[in-house]
């Protein structure tokens, strides 16, 4: 009884929220206000009935009830209950559900935290939140139920892929999607600016942070996706342009760019056509990135199995947002015009160029995870577009922009004068480059490729930049605003994260050994000395464990152990890698197999600085959540709508 | 300057910089775009002499072979109508193994293709779509071992 529970709540929250998205957007075209709140009210119940079908799906999980299929399919009386919980979003119908509670949960935060929003707009917004709920409850109704019965009922589950028994995986899902499903928020404000026809100052204050947050999680879910191929899945890499990978950066990138738009349109009135564009492109490339996912088009790792009929339903559902919004887009943007003008140096046109290479590299990321499909549609040939394609063309239009970056957020809106800002800046980019260098000689002792030192430079300028702000204030007693104090910790994670890919890039070392006991390989000045190997019970795996220990210079580093696991039910062969952390690199030992006379082989690597790449996501989500939480954007909205013309150009 | 003028200029830049980056996009584009083939299409000479690209084909039962101790490791691998030799140095993925369905990429070196990156994916029931593609158009199938 309990799974059919599931199906009749999602079924309930369909039909609420169909009445979430008539009474939004009706009642707020004919001005209702019962109506209106009608559609709140809405929002509360989709909530609670979503969340109802979630816990019961985790219920039949928790309960091992075999005669779902999706339990059957995905869970295993063996499996740890932190995995049993977490297969709730470990395959296609579970993920699906987690999307849409998701959504309800962002749609319920929208409602409570928008007391200052005019009600019409409120309405608005949470209509178009309706719509998208819709979409996908009868997505998951009509053609992924996680409530489908098996008849008969298995004995026993065939076990969660033993490459999803991860904490970090467990997390990695649902911090994804809160980013990903949060750019439904920013669409959801755009398509109410357009539906209304105006777009002024508070608008942008309103939406901002909302897309800071959305931003925040996705930050947050890219960095611990990233993390977990480390360790995991990439035997040692951290971004391997897979396709489901840049389905979330893409996103990632367009939200990046909106929110420094949003700047401008809040401080200035200016670029408001192109801030609701990239709105829809945020939205739009996230719902790209769950039509690749979930349709099994792609190559990839997370490509769950491939069903036609999800493909083409998600693929409706991707027109109709897409094409809806564009059709609306080009019908009210005119009316919403920018007004003012800039100089060629100011914090307006570097923002400009921040957008435009942001929105180049997406682009450029876009057409070569496209391509392979397009000419595979065409039947032109199959084809893939390799790593390094991927490479030059983010770096192309990134690397000026660190650069950018730097220089940027010391300039004034309207006309930049750099002032005693200026002379600092100078300062740093010297101290920078000779710093950079002595990294390169002093500790690598070698410069490697040019790229080695701009990277370091670039990075290095980017964290003394970001520091001169919050430092002059702090020396002269002077409050900072959130939000600047939040912007200078989030370019402050850009040159983190700069100089830990850098460093990574230019000096890692990886090697495939074959080792018998006692034997040694030595890379990066580190020995590994292969100690053997013994039998090792988990509780739903047996594995072969073994030991190497690591010197430098004759002197004990550390002892690490690498486990080959075969788990008992899907009796899949996995690697669990061996890993010393230090500040300053990684010791990577991977177990490979038996070779037959003693020998095992293992692969070896040296990672220098490679946790500063997550530990810079990290600040970069940090500094979202400092912005995020500026005094202004809780002050009533409807007080004081503050005109955007107040700063505009003579 | 008057500020259309600079407004001129500013456009310009981008211009000039969107062009340059798409020359070296596209640049990028044409050197990194690997090809698929599957061993038919090899043995019948489809494939661009000194070229890299990938091949992918169940792994035959019986053909790994490498000498005890030795990194260095050779299987064929099938689409069932014809079959191609591989070799390769290094660590194997974990779910490589004889009947699965695997990809490779690297380049012909005599009658041998010789792969620099062998990749199986994660998930036993889990097939390459391009290799269950080429499996099914391929008539001979029926005869596949189970």
């Amino acid at each position: 009884m309990i799974p059919e529970l599931g199906t009749l709540a999602l079924a309930i929250a369909l039909v609420l929220s169909l009445a979430q998205a008539g009474f939004g957007l009706f009642g707020a075209h004919t001005e209702r206000l019962g109506w209106m709140q009608a559609a709140r009210s809405a929002v509360t119940g989709v909530w609670l009935f979503v969340a109802l079908a979630f816990g019961v799906l985790v219920f039949t999980l928790v309960t091992h009830d075999f005669s779902v299929t999706y339990v059957a399919q995905n869970s295993n009386s063996a499996l740890p209950l932190l995995y049993r919980v977490a297969a709730a979003w470990g395959a296609h119908e579970g993920s699906l559900l987690l999307w849409t509670l998701i959504l309800a949960t962002w749609a319920l935060l929208v409602s409570v935290f928008s007391a200052g929003l005019p009600s019409v707009f409120r309405a608005r917004v949470l209509g178009v939140l309706g719509l998208v709920g819709s979409g996908f409850l009868a997505f998951t109704l009509l053609t992924s139920s996680p409530f489908a019965r098996l008849i008969p009922a298995a004995p026993d589950g065939a076990d969660l892929n033993p490459i999803l028994q991860d904490p970090a995986l467990a997390a990695h899902p649902p911090m994804l999607y809160m980013g990903y499903v949060g750019t439904a928020v920013a669409f959801a404000f755009a398509v109410a600016a357009m539906l209304s026809g105006r777009l002024d100052a508070a608008w942008a204050r309103w939406t901002r942070p909302w897309t800071v947050a959305a931003w925040m999680c996705l930050t947050v879910g890219i960095a611990l996706g990233s993390w977990w191929a480390y360790y995991e899945l990439g035997w040692g890499g951290w971004w391997f342009w897979d396709p489901v990978e840049n389905a979330s950066f893409m996103p990632w990138l367009a939200t990046t760019a909106l929110i420094h738009s949003l700047a401008v349109t809040e401080k200035r009135g200016l670029f408001k056509q192109w801030t609701l564009l990239l709105a829809i492109f945020a939205f739009s490339l996230s719902l790209l990135g769950t039509f690749l996912v979930r349709s099994g088009v792609l190559v990839s790792v997370h490509a769950f199995a491939a069903d036609p009929s999800r493909g083409l339903f998600i693929l409706g559902l991707l027109m109709f947002f897409i094409v809806g919004s564009l059709l609306l887009y080009a019908f009210r943007a005119a009316s919403l015009k920018s007004e003012g003008g800039f100089a060629v140096v100011s914090r307006e046109s570097f923002l400009l160029l921040n957008n435009a290479l942001l929105v180049a590299a997406a682009g450029l990321i876009l057409v070569g995870t496209l391509w392979p499909l397009l000419m595979d549609v065409l039947s032109l040939g199959k084809i893939s577009v390799g790593p390094p394609y991927f490479n030059v063309v983010f770096l192309v239009p990134t690397l000026p922009l660190v650069v950018l970056v730097g220089i940027g957020m010391h300039a004034t809106w309207q006309r930049a004068r750099l002032g005693y800002r200026g002379r600092w800046l100078v300062m740093i980019a010297g101290v920078a480059l000779v710093a950079a260098w002595g990294i390169a000689f002093g500790a690598y002792r070698q410069s490697g490729l040019a790229l080695t030192l701009v990277g370091f430079t670039a990075g290095l300028f980017v964290i003394g930049s970001a520091l001169v702000e919050p430092w002059q204030r702090l020396r002269h007693r002077q409050p900072l605003s959130r939000a600047a104090l939040g912007m200078a910790i989030a370019h402050l994670g850009i040159g983190i994260f700069v100089i830990g890919v850098t460093g990574v890039t230019s000096y890692k070392v990886e090697k495939d050994v074959s080792l018998g006991v006692g034997q040694s390989a030595e890379i990066a000045g580190y020995r590994f000395t292969f100690l053997g190997t013994h039998p090792v019970t988990g509780p739903n795996y047996e594995a072969i464990e073994g030991r190497v220990a690591i010197s430098r210079e004759g002197k004990p580093v550390t002892e690490l152990r690498t486990q080959k696991r075969t788990y008992r039910v899907q009796r899949n062969p996995m690697t669990q890698a061996g890993i010393a952390v230090a500040w300053n690199r990684d010791l990577f030992v991977a177990l490979g197999e038996d070779l037959g006379a003693g020998q095992w082989s293992m692969r070896l690597q040296y990672k220098p600085l490679v946790r500063y790449l997550w530990i810079g996501a990290l600040v970069m989500a940090f500094g979202g959540l400092i912005a995020m939480l500026d005094r202004r954007y809780r002050r009533s909205a409807a007080a004081t709508p503050e005109p955007a013309a107040d700063a505009r150009a003579p | 300057m008057t500020p259309r003028r600079r407004r001129l200029w500013l456009v310009v830049g981008i211009v000039a910089g969107v062009g340059l980056a798409a020359v070296v996009a596209l640049k990028a584009f044409d050197n990194n775009l690997t090809y698929f083939y599957d061993p038919s299409q090899v043995v019948a000479g489809q494939v661009p002499v000194g070229r890299v690209f990938r091949i992918g084909g169940m792994v035959t039962r019986g053909s790994v072979e490498r000498s005890p101790g030795s990194l260095e490791v050779r299987f064929v691998i099938t689409d069932f109508a014809h079959s191609v030799p591989v070799r390769y140095t290094g660590l194997l993925p974990d779910l490589f193994r004889e009947g699965q369905g695997i990809i490779a990429h690297g380049r012909m070196n005599g009658g041998e293709f010789v792969a620099d990156e062998v990749l199986a994916k994660h998930d036993e029931k889990y097939m390459p779509p391009e290799v269950a593609k080429s499996l099914k158009n391929n008539p001979a199938t029926a005869e596949r071992p189970q």
